[in-house]
């Protein structure tokens, strides 16, 4: 049991999630309550890590990272390291292919508000960011939970785009799945078949608790 | 600025939803905009509560300016002191009866929100049912926690958009009556959209008639179901007995004008802004139509006789509309409506030969389009 492996995908889905959380709240509430030119393109690029086999998003994130573009060129400027085979790199690459599964389901939570719900929230004196708080945000909870825990099961899970842009570097780099592959390259079936079902057991909980909650908040709402 | 008290509305665009009106709501006094539906009603409501931004308009509301675009002054919704009551009421359902209405009590100290909120449930008798949830509720408790979030907020003005659309018969008639005892201790304007014209006449003062996003007509209920000041006002508020006609004369022995219509010459109040000859609409509501009883002749009876044949009897409820197609011109059905018990007890049935009476009082002159004097 690679013990290191498990706590860095932990904490690579934690901070995955903790810094979607804004992004697919401001991003999905726009697409759910605004018109504007190009707003099916911007959904369809939202989309896009679905259908991409995760070796061409891979790639694509390692030619962006790498030292000779000009996001890796920026990212050694401010921070003096560089952003490929770093943890840093493996959580900014998560968080890209982590975008539809964090906003899809907050905008999908965001438009189940009706219209003249938010209109009320306004005609009770509430400034926009006291709506959100007040009465956007938990009434389109269930999505952003679905949203969190989504993200984060994506994460410990997701191996193309991890070994692409962070290889496999102990404690670094390395996740639980790609440390899973590792031991079934070094025949070691006992470790990988522990640590998979650990996994295993690990995405199903976190996922029954989810619709155990939300079916508890879509009682609630009646 | 103007000083003027109550509110003052003028919204004008050209589209996507065309506006042309303008109306003022004096304080205490519930002003009805009533128009079929995609009238442009709740359009103009936003437009005053700001969840809409009309291209032209302004809005103010005791002197206070909330929208003035030509001075590019337009407040957010929630900056403008408004109490609104939604046609599906708009509950947030997470929270209980008492956290709605609390919710619009941001401009109050937080020690003093619970117990304002309990006081203003008991104004709408939903004391008990603080700590339910709209799910929890009827669609009449609904309505009541929406009235009473609406005054939480201390409004300078009250907005009610199709209110009572959503509840059943019986639960309106109680609600309508509550309105009514309620509106008493409101020292504010009152406007309440709707389509139905009967709790538009019941519940308003005055009554602003759109048809398009246009203001019609605005007065009391009594001058605009009676006095409309076109055919198009006349079809909108429901008056059915709409005829084309030309001033004979007038008989300075009676003070009436004389119609002349279809070959029938009519006994109507004189109006000053018509003619001798001039091409006009004249319309008579349902009421001031008079069968004349087999059982029980009158003197009426003189007044504008119309003899013809019953076509159609339709029972609503204690009452029979008839549809009377009268001898001179059967193109030209008259409408009109006696209780049940005289519809039987003078046999009227289709097919029957009956007379009515038009009153002169009831008859109500229009200039037709294009036809005064000036223009002629």
């Amino acid at each position: 049991m690679d013990w290191t492996a498990l706590l860095l995908s932990l904490r690579l889905a934690l901070l995955t999630v903790l810094a979607l959380l804004p992004i697919g709240i401001l991003v999905g509430r726009v697409l759910a309550y605004r018109q504007f030119r190009g707003k099916g393109l911007v959904e369809a690029l939202v989309a896009l890590p679905l259908v991409l086999p995760p070796t061409v998003l891979g790639y694509y994130l390692l030619v962006a990272f790498g030292a000779a573009s000009p996001i890796g060129q920026i990212w050694q400027t401010v921070f003096g390291s560089q952003l490929v085979f770093t943890f840093e790199g493996l959580l900014v690459a998560s968080v890209i292919f982590n975008l539809p599964f964090a906003i899809q389901p907050m905008q999908r939570g965001f438009e189940t508000i009706p219209a003249d719900v938010r209109e009320a929230a306004a005609c009770c004196g509430m400034s926009p960011l006291e709506a959100l708080a007040k009465v956007e945000l938990p009434l389109a909870w269930p999505g952003i939970l679905t949203a969190m825990v989504l993200s984060f099961a994506h994460t410990l899970g997701e191996f193309g785009i991890v070994l692409m842009v962070g290889g496999s570097i102990p404690g670094e780099t390395r996740t639980i799945a790609i440390a899973i592959y590792d031991r079934v390259q070094a025949f070691d079936d006992a470790a990988a078949g522990q640590m998979s079902s650990l996994l295993l057991a690990i995405s199903l909980s976190t996922i029954a608790l989810t619709y155990a909650f939300s079916r508890r908040i879509g009682r609630r709402l009646g | 600025m103007s000083t003027v008290a109550g509110l003052q509305v003028d919204v004008r665009q050209d589209g996507p939803i065309p506006l042309a009106a303008a109306f003022s709501c004096a304080p205490g006094e519930v002003l009805a905009l009533v128009g079929p539906s995609g009238s442009g009603k709740s359009t103009i409501l936003r437009s005053i509560a700001g969840t809409y931004r009309p291209q032209h308009g302004k809005v103010s509301v005791n002197g206070e300016t909330w929208l003035a675009t030509a001075d590019g002054v337009c407040l957010p919704p929630h900056r403008r002191a408004v109490g609104m009551v939604f046609q599906s009421y708009a509950l947030f359902p997470h929270m209980t009866a008492i956290g709605n209405v609390m919710a619009a009590m941001g401009h109050a100290p937080a020690k003093e929100r619970e117990a304002r909120a309990r006081s203003v449930l008991d104004l709408v008798h939903l004391a008990g049912l603080e700590h339910r949830r709209p799910a929890e509720l009827s669609g009449g408790q609904q309505q009541r926690v929406a009235v009473a979030r609406a005054l939480a907020r201390e409004p300078k003005l009250l907005l009610l958009d199709e209110p009572f659309s959503a509840v059943d018969k019986a639960t309106r008639q109680r609600l309508y009556r509550e309105i009514a005892v309620l509106r008493r201790g409101l020292n504010m304007p009152v406007v309440l959209v709707t389509h139905d014209l009967d709790e538009a006449i019941m519940l308003a003062d005055r009554m602003a008639v759109l048809h398009r996003g246009r203001t019609l007509q605005t007065g009391t209920p009594a001058e605009v179901t009676t006095r409309p000041v076109s055919a198009e006002v006349a079809r909108l508020v429901d008056l059915r007995n709409i005829f084309d006609g030309r001033i004979a004369r007038y008989d300075a022995q009676s003070g009436r004008m004389i119609i002349a219509w279809a070959g029938l010459e009519i006994e109507a109040a004189a109006r000053a802004d018509v003619r001798t000859g001039q091409a006009i609409t004249w319309v008579i509501p349902d009421g001031f139509v008079v069968l004349h009883r087999r059982d029980r002749p009158s003197r009426g009876e003189h007044e504008n006789p119309v003899p013809g044949i019953i076509e159609a009897i339709l029972p609503i409820g204690q009452s029979a509309h008839l549809t009377l197609r009268p001898n001179h011109h059967p193109d030209l059905p008259i409408h009109y409506s006696v209780p049940l018990h005289v519809a039987r007890r003078n046999g009227l049935e289709p097919g029957v030969a009956a007379s009515v009476s038009l009153l002169a009082d009831g008859i109500h002159i229009m200039p037709a389009p294009g036809t005064a004097p000036e223009d002629a």
